[in-house]
């Protein structure tokens, strides 16, 4: 359990994810721009609230250079017109970076160094693509700390395929086929919008605006899928079409005491309860969550019978499966992402984190008759995290 | 429909073949209510140095979308229709890079009819029409907004106005029919006339929503999301937008006596000369009455008229004397050859002296010392300057830091050894050559051999000022004109022994300064002040023969002057005048008249009757008992005509003696320097259309001249 003040996750609130690349919504859209409207939108919500009384903006992003680099939490706060003293910082975890920024500014709520910040994460992978600008220590080769492939996040997926032979292609691509039909049936239930801050953006066309995610494919069949390239081996397993796409995006959320949430008359839609980050090898980055989710789960004095709604990310449906067996799940499990996942909506790196938090909160909202859920992912190099959160509109029946 | 569909525009476009064609891009929005805007993007493709403007072809096919949109609006596929501009800039108003090709008043009408075509479908689309002024909106850019139905602003739009009575137009393409109606004739009067000719002020977009041009203003992270958020509640009926219009029956009954009292103000103001400000308040006053449409026909006939007209293109040809050719002097040597000045010296403490330091400290920000033979005159200097930073913070124009550190850096001293690091050493002691002369004789024996000195004589001769000097070659001429802080111009002095070094030394201070310079050789009077005394000297000599004040002081009324002869004289002090009038008979007996009289009225400190304000009333008795005698009377015209021809017989002289580089310095010179008017594009286009020059020179000063095609 978490010591210390209770936490509450207030709100959040995301850009509609766009296409990375060219022909992306966001090509011409600046990243730390999409964190500041992300920003703008979030306190639109909560128009009474005095921003002053920001304690701090931690924000993540994977590639902390150009339009993502000068400290973005301070940029991006600036940028938003927050008053001049409200302080903030960057932080990076990879893909966890927004799930970072959440538990780092909780555990200051929790310690009594802050009573609300806004936590959340950028990725704009059409302007930094994986792998750019790296440059890895040559000792990782030389010694064979770790294996080449393991920097290949593909490459990684297709380990867990060969680890695991009953991980088929077949339960993947299933899988994937249900991410894209949940999504679906969540924005025809308008279960993704209403936490979309739509983004105007500039193309060819002249100006226009995105609000809704360009990625979904409605209508995918396991036909579709079944002849996909696979681009990481030949004959392999990992295809587009179970995978997460490349995307840009951006994440925000605000963070409180539970106490000064109270005081404030914010809303406290989740109550954080414990959280944990664990390593393990890199060449099979993808089982990340199952060390993460059992050690926060211990921590809070729980087993996964106790959860109720599990909010894991789809950077590859395969290590979506590998946590599935290893918990004995169904690979239909209806408490498995409800509205859909980062094979259809996307996987901005460093932003989806808060993504994971602002589904499990609105399906919270509609499910009172569930105590607790999960929100955890994968992390490239080999490591995952796990959110525990309980449910404030539990009925307690 | 409207009735502009049926003109043929084949010999506009055809003027239009280069064109930087402003697009009219289109995308369709769903707000979140489910309503379809069509939203239309306004941009050229090119960066912001290049804004956006409407020529002939940008307006054609704005003119296109805007059909297509009202035909999509017919059929139901659209709610509403949005017009933005690219980032910074919605529309920096109609291309006017051609319009000195405009060869018939029927061609100057069709740029007016061109533009109420296209813009005057925002208001014909048969949906509700949303302009989102993203940025910088000028003239036609700002008249695309006005024609819309609804406006919402980006806070930080760089700047919004209507300045084309600067130019010698009217704002129209329905601005000067929509505006007055929006939000009445008073404010309009101050958007579309006062501003201009308040040095062609613009609004910020706190101003436009404060006077009801634009409904709702909006910060620039989320400018767009939101004001398409704000259309789709305008559309749902949601919001409703409240405005102040003035009623028809108001209007109808309070706009003819506001016009008038306008029409005064602006007369006493600039005189009756400039033709668009009152088109201006003539076209707005009669939109009390009638439909816009009406209103636009009235826009038709005026700017057909201004287009054609003299005034609009000698004032074409001065804005771009102040906009480009401003920026880029004749005959100045390599920038590079420049010395970085790191410290400055000023040799005086009396007024002047006290404007160059306040000047020098605010944009160049080094230390300067001023000296002089009196310590307690000294620390006089040092707490006026101090004082009036301090009035400057106070007024939020410099903040508290800056004015820490611009107090710091100020010192008087009798010590003259503290010049020894300045690089750049400027006199501003009593206009006599010997004083002069002797004091830079003095700084030179401490100053590095490097710096380089400036005296800002408007008199004496430099070269002369300069031979006491061991290295007169690090003498250059700087004159300002009073006073310094608000006038834009310097007459930048070329001597003949100045070194390349030291005139690029003082371009490029001249330029951080943000002062316009003008290199001139040394030679009497520079610029501004032969071409003052040429017209001063004939005012007086009339005086002298016997012509009446009166009839002197308005005889150059057709010029449009700021001010008449004897204001001036008036300004720059009766002893100044009789000087300045002497140094230039003395220089040049037979062309510049020197003036007994005005020694005598000197002498008495008589000539003007003033009232509170300041502004001339009448004669005082006393002087024209002084000037009594003469037996040559003048008429008005004959006096002007002299004027005229003396004017373009002085000039050309000056550019065979190569005072200047080019007759457009000469224009120039005579805008920024003495605030001579567009609508005769500094004085040479004007002497051209009269024929001054003709008489004068035989020949033109500009061929083709500068003139409309009447």
């Amino acid at each position: 359990m978490l010591l210390g003040n209770r936490v509450v996750f207030v709100d959040g609130v995301r850009t509609p994810f766009g296409r990375a690349g060219e022909k992306g919504a966001y090509w011409q859209t600046r990243a730390d721009d999409l964190v500041v409207k992300a920003i703008q939108g979030l306190l639109a919500r909560h128009s009474n609230l005095d921003p002053a009384l920001i304690d701090e903006v931690a924000i993540a992003a994977a590639s902390q250079t150009g339009d993502q680099g000068i400290v973005l939490g301070r940029t991006a706060s600036i940028l938003a017109g927050l008053p001049l003293t409200v302080p903030g910082y960057a932080i990076d975890r990879w893909c966890a970076g927004a799930m970072t920024a959440v538990t780092t500014i909780a555990g200051g709520i929790a310690a009594g160094g802050y009573d609300l910040a806004l936590a959340g994460g950028v990725e704009h992978m059409g302007h930094h693509p994986i792998g750019s600008g790296f440059d890895p220590n040559p000792r990782f080769v030389s010694e064979k700390l770790v294996d080449p492939g393991a920097l290949n996040m593909g490459e990684t997926a297709e380990r867990l395929h060969d680890r695991f032979p009953r991980l088929t292609k077949e339960r993947a691509d299933a899988f994937a086929v249900r991410s894209q039909e949940k999504v679906a049936s969540a924005y025809a239930a308008g279960q993704i919008q209403a936490d979309l801050v739509p983004v105007a953006y500039k193309a060819a066309e002249g100006w226009s605006q995105l609000s809704t995610d360009e990625h979904p494919r409605p209508g995918t069949t396991m036909e579709a899928l079944r002849d996909l390239k696979t681009p990481f081996r030949p004959h392999g397993r990992v295809t587009a079409g179970n995978a997460s796409p490349l995307t840009d995006g951006a994440t925000i959320s605000m963070l409180a005491s539970e106490e000064r949430a109270r005081e404030l008359d914010l809303p406290a839609k989740m109550r954080m309860v414990s959280f944990a980050f664990a390593g393990v090898e890199p060449e099979v980055m993808g089982i990340g969550p199952i060390p993460s989710t059992e050690k926060a789960l211990k921590r809070a004095g729980l087993s996964l019978s106790d959860i109720g709604l599990i909010e894991i990310n789809e950077a590859f449906a395969v290590q979506v499966l590998s946590f599935v067996d290893h918990f004995e799940l169904d690979d239909e499990d209806p408490r498995i992402n409800v509205y859909g996942g980062a094979i259809a909506l996307g996987h901005p790196l460093a932003s989806s984190g808060v993504r994971l938090m602002i589904q499990l909160a609105r399906q919270f909202e509609e499910r009172p008759d569930i105590r607790y859920g999960i929100t955890t992912m994968c992390v490239g190099l080999g490591q995952g995290a796990t959110v525990i959160w309980e449910n404030p509109h539990w009925s307690a029946k | 429909m409207n009735h502009y569909d049926s003109v043929d525009f084949s010999s506009l476009l055809a003027l239009a073949q280069d064109e930087v064609v402003t697009h009219s891009y289109v995308s369709d929005v769903t707000l979140t209510s489910g309503k379809v805007l069509a939203l239309v993007t306004l941009d050229n493709d090119l960066d912001y140095k290049r804004p956006n403007t409407l020529g002939p072809k940008s307006l054609l096919e704005l003119d296109e979308v805007l059909k297509n949109q009202a035909g999509r609006a017919a059929r139901g596929e659209i709610h509403a229709v949005g017009v933005t501009g690219k980032q910074f800039i919605l529309a920096a108003g109609a291309d006017l890079s051609r319009v000195r090709e405009i060869s018939s008043v029927e061609l100057a009408q069709q740029m007016s009819q061109l533009g109420h075509r296209a813009l005057g479908r925002l208001s014909k689309l048969g949906v509700p029409s949303f302009a989102f002024v993203n940025g910088l909106a000028l003239g036609g850019g700002l008249e695309v907004a006005l024609n819309a139905t609804y406006r919402t602003v980006d806070t930080s739009a760089a700047a919004l106005a209507l300045p084309e009575v600067f130019l010698g137009l009217i704002p129209g393409w329905g601005g000067a029919t929509i505006l007055p109606r929006l939000i009445g004739l008073p404010k309009a009067i101050s958007v579309v006339i006062e501003n201009p000719l308040r040095n062609n002020k613009t609004m910020s977009a706190h101003d436009a929503l404060k006077l009801g041009i634009v409904d709702v203003a909006f910060g620039p992270a989320r400018f767009l999301e939101q004001s398409l958020e704000w259309a789709d509640a305008v559309l749902t009926g949601q919001l409703r937008v409240r405005r102040n219009s003035p009623s028809a029956l108001s209007r109808v009954f309070t706009w003819p006596v506001i016009a008038r009292v306008a029409r005064k103000a602006i007369a006493s103001k600039i005189g009756e000369v400039p033709l668009s400000p009152y088109a201006a308040l003539r076209t707005m006053t009669a939109a009390a009455r009638g439909s816009i449409d009406d209103g636009f026909l009235r826009e038709d006939a005026e700017l057909a008229r201004l287009i054609s007209g003299d005034q609009f293109q000698a004032s074409m040809y001065a804005f771009s004397l102040v906009q480009k050719h401003a920026k880029k002097p004749t005959g100045a040597p390599d920038k590079k050859l420049a010395q970085p000045v790191t410290k400055v010296g000023i040799i005086g403490a009396g007024l002047m002296a006290r404007q160059f330091a306040l000047l020098f400290l605010r944009r160049l920000r080094v230390p300067v010392v001023l000296t002089d033979i009196d310590q307690s005159r000294l620390d006089e200097a040092v707490t006026y300057i101090h004082r009036e930073l301090e009035k400057l913070s106070g007024k939020g124009r410099i903040s508290r830091d800056e004015l820490n550190r611009l107090s710091a850096l100020v010192s008087g001293t009798t010590d003259i050894a503290q010049f020894a690091d300045a690089d750049w050493i400027i006199e501003a002691v009593f206009e006599e050559l010997k004083v002069k002369q002797d004091v830079f004789a003095r700084v030179e024996s401490v100053a590095s051999p490097d710096a380089v000195f400036a005296t800002n004589t408007s008199s004496l001769s430099v070269a002369e000022i300069g031979q006491k000097l061991r290295k007169p070659e690090r003498l250059v001429g700087f004159h300002f004109f009073n006073p310094v802080a608000v006038m834009p111009l310097i007459e930048v002095v070329n001597a003949p022994r100045t070194s390349d070094v030291a005139l690029a030394t003082a371009m490029d201070i001249a330029s951080k300064l943000k002062k316009t310079a003008v290199i001139t050789s040394d030679s009497p009077g520079f610029v501004v002040n032969r071409l003052l005394a040429m017209l001063l000297g004939e005012a007086m000599h009339a005086v002298d023969e016997g012509t009446d004040f009166e009839v002197v002081d308005h005889a150059l009324d057709a010029f449009g002057l700021p001010m008449s002869a004897f204001e001036l004289l008036d300004l720059v002090g009766l002893k100044v005048g009789a000087h300045v009038l002497d140094t230039h008979h003395a220089a040049f007996p037979d062309r510049f008249f020197d003036s007994p009289n005005l020694h005598a009225l000197a002498a008495e400190n008589v000539l003007l009757i003033k009232d509170r304000n300041g502004k001339k009333r009448g004669f005082d008795p006393r002087a024209r008992e002084i000037v009594s005698g003469g037996k040559n009377r003048q008429t008005g015209d004959q006096l002007l005509e002299r004027v005229q021809v003396g004017l373009a017989r002085e000039i050309q002289l000056m550019l065979d003696e190569k005072v200047v580089h080019s007759v457009e310095d000469i224009d120039l010179c005579m805008i920024m320097g003495a605030g001579w008017p567009f609508q005769m594009g500094g004085i040479t286009p004007y002497l051209d259309r009269v024929g001054a020059s003709l008489k004068a020179n035989n020949k033109n000063f500009h061929n083709p001249p500068i003139r409309g095609v009447s």
